[in-house]
């Protein structure tokens, strides 16, 4: 064969790549399937030649080349295997309608999911049993009857519009929801998956969710419900009409004939989809995931509320805790302050007492210095001055001073050194700028 | 007479025997494959035997006492060789001689000699006087006494069936060089053309013929072909769009004429009925209407009309839509998408039907060319593919020794691996950055082979990677959303938002073939070439499946060469 050319280019070597002379086998080929050529044409004769090589085969060697080859043929349509109702053999094909296809052909297990292959081959094998002239070489009468019902059944199967209008309407493949009973008996997901199974059929969104089990997870459970009460069907109903007269005649008879057929197909069509939505209602009030997954929720629902009353206790419990630290630092705190309080008092107390024992000693330290008029008895006049002298530098000083100055004059007779002990303090008051010179004129120098 | 003729005396044809037709043929001097017309100028002569007053008539004529003489008339009995009448189907006999039980075969009852006597006829005897009427035609026209013959046969053909048929041809003075498949038969026709390249390529042939039709799957590699899949029908076919014709011009007949009765009720009547209808339905293939016309059709009554090719088309759609699907079933059952099949050969005489070609051609993708007369103008003619196949493969066998056909057809030579994956290089394109698969052997390719590709390089030359990889072939599917939609407001169009969304589900999907590297076999890299260079990669698949390759500069000398074992052989033992 001539080369091919590949207009796309190879890949440039990556950086690093080397092999012992530029070759590396990496992987082996995968198995390769055994085939027949086919010894036709100029070709094989090459290859023939090449193979033969002055070789001869044997039957053995025949056998065993051929022991692998894949075949192409389907193996031999074989044996019916469902067996055949007695009274189905006795139909009449005239009433095809009331035929059971399926069954006819030895289809029963298949009904809607029987394939074209799989009709065609049924078909085939119940010609080659039932053929009237094979009966007639059998010596029976030449009854064609069922062999009628044959053909009317492979027409009516092989042509996907009849066949969808007869499996809208094949009991044989419905499957009945099991009782309330049966389903407790723990056998749910088996019981109701058959019978989802068989309604899936109908749908028009394929492929359609599968009940699943009780691990099947909340979100597979919701989307399945949701599917089947949003169920699309193709179902229709009129395989069961009603036939129509086919004579031009009587052309009002036809036409209400029809109208009937309609409205009969439609009233079918409405009480569907009532069933199937009682039969989906049914199964989700038996699903004991639903109520699984509802206790769930309520468990996490309780959960939180609990989780949310305990975290308002625990709040509430530190709130209170806290206030109540807070009130004990607070009676703490009022205690000391009163305690220091208290001792404050205490201390002005004493110090006002201090202070008061502090200004007798001075005021009678005036006295002492008598008055500071030197001897005799001094004037009253006098009197009155020293001591309005000695109370305004009382007045002037604060208690410390007060005590400084008391502890100066205490024990003191000598009135000059007393009198020295006021001057220096008054001096010193005017020094500070708490006196005015002058002010206090007794006791000055 | 002698078992076998000598290579040196023979005078061999091809033969195509259906139950419907039969047809003969030879190759000229100059290797050209030609059907022989019989005495009457036919080249599809009806299977059909008939005896009126010990005289035997064979094709047209013997059709024709299908309707005067239907007991004394044989037909439709191909099927039945070598096959017990438990497993027959005798449907297609009901207007002509039944089949009968007769020890383990098949017979039939019929007055063929002058006597007023029924004669035990059977199946094998009927075919041998066939036979011998197709042979004496092919000595008549050739001048020359044909002694051999290679015969076409169904896929499903069993060896019991052969058999039979091999010894009603010896009795028939016809040595059967060999029995080749009818599918097998239509592809070596189109390839034996002159013009014709040899490629690998996944053929579907589709031989739609009268009381049956069968479609084979045809791995085409360097030439040789492998069957990977079969699909057999006995519903549709040819009788069924005659069928719609006898209905539909029944109807008329009893529309017209009140009196007349339904021509379908009575045996001569519906005899005439159907060789018109089937009249009336080939010319359908080529004219636009055809003309329906019976004297005495029934109750004494003549009847003509027409009817044109879209009434006709109308009325047997369900039967066109029904060999699609046959078709497109057969592609599934050889695990094959439409898109892998290059071409489909319509074989058979229903592949004159301009209808079934087109609605198969509309079923599958535009890379696909259906080869039918309607739809391609270098068409041959599918009533004939069959015949010119077996006539070549006569010719090219026919100087053997029947030893030597013996073993060249044996098991030992036929039975061969066939390659699982394609086997292919990695290449660069711009979209891609793990590099892209290019097959250069592809997947159901018998070994041993060899197979050659020339590979560009990057622009600037330079060191380069050859990667060698198995490749499987992948169908990308990706849903068109329409550009419109996405255009359009979201707000106004509340109402109809739900129609918009209908439209959307229908939106064609766009299907294409992709590879996916399922595994690297080697590596090897080229060093230094030259700006605008190719590379010739060659890989050998051995027939234990080891390999080898040689990778090289074309133009240039040396190259890298490595090899790797076959599978299952224990690594590292070299
Ligand atoms: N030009 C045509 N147009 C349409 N149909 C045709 C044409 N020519 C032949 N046929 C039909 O093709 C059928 C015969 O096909 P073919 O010649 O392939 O028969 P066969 O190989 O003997 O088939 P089988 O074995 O299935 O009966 C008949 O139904 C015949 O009417
Ligand atoms: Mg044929």
């Amino acid at each position: 064969m001539a080369a091919v050319n590949i207009a796309l280019p190879l890949p440039v070597l990556p950086e690093g790549w080397s092999a012992e002379k530029d070759f590396k086998a990496v992987g082996e080929l995968t198995h390769a399937t055994d085939r027949n050529i086919e010894p036709v044409g100029p070709h094989f004769l090459a290859h023939a030649r090449r193979k033969r090589h002055k070789r001869t085969f044997s039957e053995d060697d025949r056998i065993q080349a051929q022991s692998n080859v894949k075949k192409v043929e389907d193996e031999d349509a074989g044996e019916i295997s469902e067996p055949e109702d007695p009274l189905m053999l006795q139909r009449d094909a005239k009433d095809w309608k009331g035929q059971d296809h399926y069954a006819v052909l030895g289809l029963s297990k298949y009904r809607y999911r029987a394939t074209e292959d799989q009709i065609k081959r049924a078909h085939r094998k119940k010609v080659l049993k039932h053929h009237p002239d094979k009966k007639a070489a059998a010596g029976s009468t030449e009854d064609d009857s069922f062999f009628k019902c044959i053909q009317k059944a492979t027409e009516i199967l092989l042509d996907p519009v009849k066949r969808r209008q007869y499996d809208s309407v094949d009991e044989g493949a419905n499957i009945e929801p099991p009782s309330k009973k049966d389903t407790q008996k723990g056998n749910f997901y088996k019981l109701w998956g058959r019978v989802f199974e068989a309604e899936g059929r109908f749908s028009k969104n394929q492929p359609v969710p599968k009940l699943g089990n009780d691990k099947s997870t909340k979100e597979d459970v919701e989307h399945f419900y949701n599917f089947w009460y949003n169920f699309d069907s193709w179902r229709s109903f009129e395989y069961q009409d009603e036939d129509v007269p086919d004579d031009n005649e009587n052309r009002d008879q036809k036409r209400h004939v029809e109208r009937k057929n309609q409205n009969a197909r439609r009233k079918k069509k409405t009480e569907d989809t009532t069933r199937l939505r009682k039969l989906v209602d049914d199964a989700l009030a038996l699903d004991e995931r639903i109520k699984k997954f509802r206790q769930q929720e309520h468990a996490q629902k309780n959960k939180r509320r609990f989780e949310k009353e305990a975290e308002a206790k625990r709040l509430a419990e530190e709130a209170a805790k806290a206030k109540e630290e807070e009130a004990r630092l607070k009676a703490e705190k009022e205690a000391a302050e009163k305690a220091e309080k208290a001792e404050g008092k205490k201390a002005k107390e004493a110090a006002k007492n201090a202070a008061k024992k502090n200004k007798r000693v001075v005021r009678a330290s005036v006295k002492e210095a008598n008055y500071f008029h030197g001897a005799g008895d001094a004037p009253a006049a006098q009197i009155d001055g020293a001591l309005n002298d000695a109370d305004l530098v009382i007045a002037k000083i604060d208690n410390e001073e007060l005590a400084a100055l008391t502890s100066r004059l205490n024990g003191k007779k000598d009135a000059s050194e007393i009198k020295q002990i006021f001057v220096d303090e008054v001096k010193r008051l005017i020094d500070a700028g708490k006196l005015k010179d002058g002010e206090a004129k007794f006791l000055s120098a | 007479m002698s078992e076998e003729e000598s290579p040196a005396t023979r005078v061999a044809i091809g033969i195509s025997f259906g139950n419907s037709y039969s047809s003969i043929a030879y190759t000229t001097e100059d290797g050209k494959a030609a059907v022989i017309a019989n005495e009457e100028g036919d080249r599809q002569i009806p299977s059909i035997l008939s005896y009126v007053e010990g005289e035997e008539f064979q094709g047209t004529q013997a059709k024709a006492q299908l309707v005067r003489n239907p007991k004394n008339t044989v037909a439709y009995f191909r099927d039945f060789l070598g096959q017990d009448f438990k497993s027959i189907d005798p449907t297609p006999c009901h207007q002509s001689a039944h089949p009968l039980q007769h020890d383990s075969t098949i017979a039939f009852k019929i007055q063929d000699t002058a006597e007023d006597t029924e004669n035990i006829v059977t199946v094998s005897e009927i075919t041998t006087r066939h036979l011998r009427r197709l042979r004496n035609s092919g000595t008549d026209y050739l001048g020359k006494a044909v002694n051999a013959a290679v015969i076409t046969v169904p896929t499903n053909f069993s060896d019991a069936q052969k058999e039979s048929l091999k010894k009603a041809a010896k009795d028939a003075d016809i040595e059967v060089l060999q029995f080749i498949h009818e599918p097998v038969a239509a592809l070596l026709a189109y390839d034996a053309r002159p013009d014709a390249k040899i490629a690998d390529k996944i053929v579907v042939v589709a031989d739609l013929g009268g009381i049956r039709s069968d479609v084979a799957v045809i791995a085409s590699r360097g030439g040789m072909y492998s069957i990977l899949a079969t699909a057999h029908d006995y519903d549709v076919s040819g009788t069924q769009l005659d069928q719609v014709l006898m209905d539909h011009f029944s109807k008329e007949f009893i529309k017209k004429h009140k009196s007349g009765g339904d021509p379908r009720e009575s045996d001569r009547a519906l005899a005439k009925l159907k060789l018109e209808s089937e009249a009336v339905k080939k010319s359908l293939s080529i004219g636009s209407s055809a003309n329906f016309s019976v004297e005495s059709l029934s109750n004494g009554l003549d009847f003509t009309s027409t009817i044109n090719r879209t009434r006709y088309e109308l009325l047997a759609s369900k039967i066109f839509a029904a060999f699609t699907r046959l078709v497109l079933h057969a592609v599934e059952k050889a695990n094959l998408d439409p898109l892998d099949i290059t071409e489909i050969i319509l074989a058979g005489g229903s592949a004159h039907t301009p209808r079934i070609a087109s609605s198969i051609v509309s079923s599958f993708p535009a890379s696909t060319a259906v080869l039918a007369p309607s739809t391609s103008p270098t068409a041959i003619n599918p009533s004939e593919l069959a015949a010119r196949g077996a006539a070549i493969q006569a010719s090219l066998i026919q100087e053997f020794e029947s030893e030597d056909i013996e073993q060249s057809t044996h098991p030992m030579v036929t039975v061969t691996p066939h390659l699982a994956r394609a086997i292919g290089i990695l290449c660069i394109s711009g979209d891609e950055s793990s590099g892209v698969f290019r097959a250069l052997v592809e997947a159901e390719t018998a070994v041993p082979v060899r197979r050659t590709a020339i590979v560009a390089t990057p622009r600037e030359g330079g060191d380069v990677l050859i990667k060698i990889c198995e490749g499987r072939r992948e169908i990308k599917v990706t849903k068109s959303t329409p550009k419109a939609k996405d255009k359009k407001g979201t707000v106004e169009e509340d109402d109809d938002s739900e129609d918009d969304y209908d439209s959307e589900e229908e939106e064609d999907e766009v299907r294409e073939k992709t590879w996916k590297v399922e595994k690297v076999l080697a590596e090897a890299a080229l060093r230094g070439l030259k700006k605008g260079a190719k590379v010739e990669v060659q890989v050998n698949v051995g027939h234990d499946l080891a390999v080898t390759c040689h990778v090289r500069e074309v133009g240039g000398k040396g190259g890298v060469r490595g090899g790797w074992q076959a599978p299952g052989v224990a690594n590292g033992s070299a």
